[in-house]
């Protein structure tokens, strides 16, 4: 499939990254233009070019790697296409202006695994990471893909899987970090009809999370291949995908991966010629984010309300269809390949002493490089924003970081040397959860960000139990007081006392996690609470109500940026003088703060009432 | 007949109950109170109401879990009335008594917690969704006209997609079993599912309501 071109006498491959956010940014249009210019370069430039799974460097998109050297270019438009075939191509130099680097000066361009956000990561569950074309199952089997597989059919027994994943220590990543190998075990030994089965977890709900896409996406094989040494050890026949409609790329390919994989007897009956067989459907969520809690997510299977129910009985003992059922994560599958392949020891020698080895994180919000990283377990928050993520956008200050999802904590800076595992997380206030990590800086208002996902929670919450249907909106309410400057004395404690309920008596896990990002800024950051209802500031100058924006006379030079800038015409005063500022049509938009080149408006200036 | 027993400490007290019970089954067969809005000995329980909430110790570990979901183990140590269980009771009686402030069965059930006033905004709902009629419906009538729409706060009954539903019996068992005497049959009935599915059809006339059934 990858046809592979010579230049001097090594085989080159320029590779387009096809992740959704190359796709979204014009990687489609980027790879057809390098196909026509080589053509028509002819014999000049002979390269194979090929389309590869997500490179993970989402903040550069498209994304165009040159193999063998390593060198990555980004953001890639049609119009460098010429440039690049030409220069670096044809001419065997370096388009400096579009290589990425962590330089800002550049003598020569390291290659891509020595650079900053590259350097620090280990890559296990996204190993074929931007090497990959996710949609041909040739390039997975090149890459050791279904190795491990071959590897259990022929000279394993299902316990010997079994216990190579209890030894290697891997813990759920989906959230809540339950042992999978125990839990593996748990569903092997229950006893029941015939027919037991595995679920993949593709229900990734989190705003601004996106590792299970990604992985399903670059490697649908892994994940596939996860499964069905999962349903080995286990003893079931049937394993099911549940991906969101949201995600019509990941469907799309891990649909095509099944059927390449049933093409080479790889899924269906006897595997690889053995007694194994195993076979795999997708299911497509609607996009409920309480589906992706297990007992929701089965009953959605079934056809019925995604709503969660009482554990016991677990889905290990009574799951889907009333049969014994294993459900892990896209992630947590993905692990399972190498570890049969290289030995549970080889990745209990990564990480902490509970939490073994990898995580993948999507890192985002104001940090200098998003994207996908993969870390080992016990790195710390430090060496994840500023080695990998590059430090703080615009070079501000860090204020908190927030793990695990919109039901996670905020995790104040002072706690930044924290390494990051399931117990150091939890210690902290925070949870794991699937892996969301969104860096936060000065600017960012805490109760502004609790009220931001408690109204996420509420919209999510299905209804079921009094405590998160009715006491999450409470807790809304509240917030929504706060944030308008109208809170009252008691409110803390109000929020405190209800968020601690919730957390112990909601009947799933959505609901008990749901008051995290109210518990953990009322912890961290109280003050910024108390600034808000008792001196109705808010410090961050980010709620609305509670800011007023005005001219400072002495600076304004009546430049009349502002005047422009201002899309409801609240500013006004001749040229050369100091303007007027009509609060009554002011709408707090800011846009004249952005414009203002004397800090004349606002700055330090800002005038709250 | 009675099976195996298994034994258990119930707030202090060595019990013997029989196995395959519920927490909330074995301690009101001891006279402990616990109180409860969405569960009915008719019905499969659901755990949603929260309020049975108790502390469970087993292998170790504390929990606090619905008691009318959690089935009963050898060796379970189980208290119903420490201060946290109180407090959690509390806060779900002032959630629902700040939901649905005129329905009887709320009023009294806080009343009996202690809970004169709610801390919240007043709605003034007469459905809390405990979700027996539903249930009435799909397990003793074996129907299942109806079920919850919608998501979180904005969850109501009705029968699917809000349509008339073709399946209503119009047995009543909804409205019977609904503990807040609100579920209407309305809800379902003045949809005219039975007398459409009794259309020209060859039908009797019930004595008591007047309406038709297709019985034989």
């Amino acid at each position: 499939m990858n046809k592979q071109g010579k230049a001097g006498g090594v085989a080159r491959r320029l590779e387009v990254c096809f992740g959704t956010a190359c796709v979204a940014a014009g990687a489609r249009e980027v790879l057809d233009a390098l196909k026509a210019e080589i053509e028509r370069r002819g014999p000049d430039a002979e390269v194979g070019v090929a389309k590869t799974a997500c490179s993970a460097y989402c903040d550069l998109g498209p994304v165009v790697r040159m193999e063998p050297e390593g060198i990555v270019y980004g953001p890639v438009s049609v119009k460098d296409v010429a440039e690049i075939v030409s220069q670096h191509l044809v001419g065997g130099r370096v388009v400096e202006r579009l290589a990425v680097t962590t330089q800002p000066a550049l003598d020569s361009i390291p290659a891509v695994t020595e650079t900053g956000f590259f350097k620090n990561q280990v890559l296990i569950a996204m190993r074929n990471r931007g090497r990959i074309d996710a949609e041909s199952i040739e390039d997975s089997i090149e890459n050791e893909g279904y190795l491990a597989l071959a590897k259990a059919l022929t000279a394993m027994k299902p316990e010997d899987v079994l216990e190579e994943v209890k030894r290697s220590g891997l813990r759920g990543r989906g959230g809540a970090g339950f042992p999978t190998g125990m839990k593996w075990e748990i569903c092997r030994k229950a006893p029941g009809p015939q027919g037991k089965y595995v679920i993949c977890n593709a229900d990734e709900g989190d705003p601004g999370a996106f590792m299970d896409r990604s992985l399903l996406e670059s490697d649908p094989h892994a994940v596939i291949e996860g499964m069905a040494l999962g349903a080995l050890a286990i003893g079931a026949d049937v394993g099911y995908v549940y991906v969101r409609e949201e995600y019509p790329l990941a469907c799309e390919r891990v649909l095509k991966a099944i059927d390449a994989a049933r093409a080479y007897g790889l899924l269906g009956r006897n595997i690889l010629g053995s007694d194994f067989s195993f076979d795999i459907n997708v299911v497509r969520g609607a996009g409920a984010f309480v589906c992706g809690e297990e007992t929701a997510l089965m009953a959605s299977i079934e056809g019925k309300e995604g709503r969660p129910r009482p554990r016991p009985p677990f889905p290990a003992q009574k799951g889907l269809w009333g049969k014994p059922t294993n459900i892990n994560n896209v992630e947590t599958w993905a692990n399972v390949p190498p570890i049969v392949l290289h030995g549970g020891a080889w990745y209990a020698s990564l990480g902490t002493q509970r939490s073994k080895g990898t995580k993948v994180f999507s890192l985002v919000g104001k940090v200098k490089n998003t994207g996908l990283i993969e870390v080992e377990m016990g790195t710390t928050l430090r060496e994840i924003v500023f080695d990998i993520g590059g430090g703080i956008l615009k070079d501000k200050r860090l204020k908190a970081v927030q793990t695990g999802g919109p039901s996670g904590g905020c995790i104040p800076a002072s706690l930044i040397d924290l390494p990051v595992d399931y117990e150091e997380l939890a210690k902290a206030g925070s949870i794991m959860g699937s892996g969301g990590l969104i860096v936060m800086d000065e600017e960012t208002c805490m109760v502004d960000v609790a009220h931001y996902f408690v109204s996420f929670l509420e919209e999510e919450s299905c209804g079921k139990c009094t405590p998160c249907r009715e006491g999450i909106r409470r807790m809304r309410e509240i917030l929504g007081r706060i944030v308008k400057g109208e809170g009252r004395s008691g409110d803390m404690e109000l929020l405190e006392s209800l968020g601690t309920v919730i957390k112990e008596s909601s009947l799933c896990g959505l609901g008990a996690t749901s008051p995290n990002p109210v518990l953990t800024t009322l912890k961290y950051f109280r003050d910024e609470y108390e600034a808000h209802i008792y001196k109705k500031r808010c410090p961050a100058k980010v709620c609305k109500a509670l800011i007023v924006y005005r001219v400072v006379p002495e600076k304004c030079t009546g430049c009349q940026r502002c005047v422009r800038a201002c899309p409801a015409q609240a500013i006004s005063g001749p040229r050369s003088q100091p303007h007027n500022l009509d609060p009554s049509k002011c709408i707090k938009c800011g846009a004249c703060y952005e414009v203002c080149r004397f800090d004349a408006i606002a700055g330090d200036a800002i005038y709250v009432e | 007949m009675v099976g195996n027993l298994i034994s258990l400490t119930l707030n202090g007290r060595k019990r013997k109950v029989e196995a395959g019970r519920s927490v909330l089954a074995a301690a009101r067969q001891f006279g402990i109170k616990i109180p409860t809005l969405c569960y009915h000995e008719a019905l499969e329980p659901v755990g949603s109401c929260r309020l049975c909430v108790v502390e469970v110790t087993s292998g170790g570990r504390t929990r606090i879990m619905a008691s009318c979901v959690t089935p009963v183990e050898e060796g379970m140590i189980v208290r119903t009335d420490t201060p946290r269980i109180t407090e959690i009771r509390r806060t779900i009686a002032r959630l629902l008594l700040a939901r649905c402030p005129k329905v009887e069965i709320i009023r009294r059930t806080a009343r009996e917690l202690g809970v004169k006033v709610t801390p919240f905004p007043k709605d003034n709902e007469d459905c809390y969704l405990c979700g027996m009629c539903i249930r009435a419906c799909a397990e003793i009538a074996g129907v299942g006209a109806i079920g919850f729409a919608n998501r979180g706060p904005k969850s109501h009954v009705e029968p699917p997609f809000g349509q008339e539903s073709n399946v209503c019996i119009g047995c009543g068992t909804c409205t019977t079993i609904c503990p807040a005497r609100t579920f209407d049959l309305a809800r379902v009935f003045a949809r005219k599912s039975m007398h459409k599915a009794a259309e020209g059809k060859e039908t009797l006339r019930c004595t008591i309501c007047e309406d038709h059934y297709t019985g034989a």
